[in-house]
């Protein structure tokens, strides 16, 4: 994932919160993905217009941590997201 | 220990289908149209399951176009908070019927594929100019966006067209495909000399996926069921009987799998008499096969019992006659020499002709 790369959640894949188990999902073609709460923050982030730069500073400052790890468990979360055709990714 | 709630479910909305597909997953006794759940049933149905847990519903059949308040039941489905999947051929969606499930929030379209050319797919669904009204189906789907997964059912018969289905996918937008080779149950059990792959095929195809899984990494996403019989250990029972899905068939009995009633000593509980958490909860059938506690050896001390459950109950009743025995595809099952002899002689009945499936009422099946 490079910082100009714009992800976005497709059609037919969408959070959801789970009031049954009390979790965030993420449901996408036959598949429901359970979010840690970092998982979710990254998400919910993704807004199909931001670039990923720009999400990672957002996190970064709204968790007061070092943009380095922000950017690394941000891009490998999203990338196998990506993989999965769970997350489109524009240039 | 109580066990999880359920993810999934499948709706059989109706047994009824134009498509006579001689594998067809619906048990042999078909549900008449005259005993099917109605719209309000199936819309209170569609809660008690998002109550329980359920977040995906998979509506299935027969032909699920078949019920003429389909665009009811998905904006039913929506308004429960389930995410919708529509499993069809295809046959029986036009155009504008495509765009009503779309504005009544249809998530996701699997549509199946019997073949990659008219000959192919028209002679496997029975159905003539079946497969060129898919492709038509196909093209609105893609044109209105809807997510799709392709469902190409192979066997004996198409499995040299994985490589064509595989373009086709690609073709249609598709983001998944899932390569399903028949599994025995249904009407497929009576079809094993005509549909059973060989040995040859059975490995050509899982070197197909392998290579087309590299290929199409992050493109198209490949779901796999391989040839079951030829393998040395069994699939993997669902996430385990009872564990994470439950299916409602078109009279409101609610079953641990598809397949359920072809083990004769369960019991099944309809959601007209008893609520769908009881039944999940406490049902007879659900507790019968639920955990690690029902098994005998080899599965009771073996190391893969929480990886495949001892695999398929069915398949287990089905040729063994004991729906508590090892599944004889195991290479640890006592019986798996003649499994594995039995579906090499299906495998070469060449000249065995397809006994399709038949709604009950209509013509009988040719002589086997
Ligand atoms: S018993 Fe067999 S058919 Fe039923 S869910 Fe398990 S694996 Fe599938
Ligand atoms: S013995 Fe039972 S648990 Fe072990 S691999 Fe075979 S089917 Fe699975």
């Amino acid at each position: 994932m490079e910082t100009t790369d714009i992800p976005a959640l497709p059609r037919g894949v969408r959070l959801h919160h789970d009031k049954v188990r009390d979790a965030w999902v993420l449901l996408a073609p036959e598949r429901a993905v359970t979010l840690d709460p970092v998982g979710h923050a990254i998400l919910t982030e993704v807004d199909g217009a931001r670039s990923f730069g720009e999400i990672t500073r957002a996190l970064a400052e709204r968790y007061n941590a070092p943009i380095e790890q922000i950017v690394n468990d941000s891009a490998g979360f999203l990338d196998a997201l990506r993989d999965r055709r769970f997350l489109d990714v524009t240039a | 220990m109580k066990p999880p709630p359920p993810i999934a479910m499948l709706a059989e909305l109706t047994h009824r289908c134009p498509l006579s597909c001689p594998y067809c997953s619906n048990p042999v006794e078909l549900s008449r149209q005259d005993a099917e759940l109605d719209t309000d049933t199936w819309a209170r149905v569609f809660r008690e399951a998002a109550d329980l847990g359920v977040l995906q519903l998979h509506l299935s059949g027969g032909e699920p176009a078949s019920r003429r308040d389909l665009v009811d039941l998905v904006a039913a489905a929506r308004e429960a908070g389930l995410y919708t999947n529509l499993i069809t051929s295809g046959i029986g969606l036009t155009e504008k019927r495509l765009a009503e499930l779309d504005a009544a929030g249809l998530d996701h379209v699997q549509l199946s594929l019997q073949g990659t050319n008219p000959e192919m797919a028209d002679e496997i669904g029975g159905y003539n100019g079946g497969f060129k009204r898919k492709m038509q189906v196909a093209g609105w789907i893609g044109k209105i966006g809807f997510p799709l997964t392709l469902n190409a059912v192979l066997h004996r018969r198409n499995l040299h067209q994985l490589p064509r289905a595989l373009e086709m996918a690609q073709e249609m937008g598709a983001r998944r495909i899932e390569v399903a080779t028949v599994q025995f149950h249904g009407w497929a059990l009576k079809n094993r000399d005509a549909l059973m792959p060989t040995r040859e095929q059975a490995k050509e195809a899982t070197r197909i996926v392998t290579e087309a899984r590299r290929r199409l990494k992050g493109t198209l996403v490949i779901d796999y069921v391989p040839a079951d019989y030829h393998e040395d250990y069994p699939k993997r029972c669902m996430g385990g009987w009872g564990t994470s899905g439950l299916n409602v068939i078109p009279d409101g009995t609610v079953l641990p799998c598809h397949a359920a009633q072809s083990i004769p000593h369960l019991t099944f509980d309809r959601v007209q008499e008893t609520s769908l958490s009881d039944i999940w909860y406490a049902g007879a059938a659900f507790n019968a096969y639920r955990g690690t506690e029902w098994m005998a050896e080899p599965c009771k001390s073996c190391d893969r019992k929480t990886i495949d459950f001892g695999g398929c109950r069915c398949q287990a009743m089905a040729i063994v006659g004991d729906a508590s025995a090892t599944d004889p595809v195991c290479i640890k099952s006592p019986h798996h020499g003649a499994l594995q002899a039995q579906a090499d002689a299906h495998a070469s009945q060449d000249d065995a002709v397809l006994i399709y499936r038949t709604m009950p009422g209509k013509a009988a099946e040719p002589a086997q």
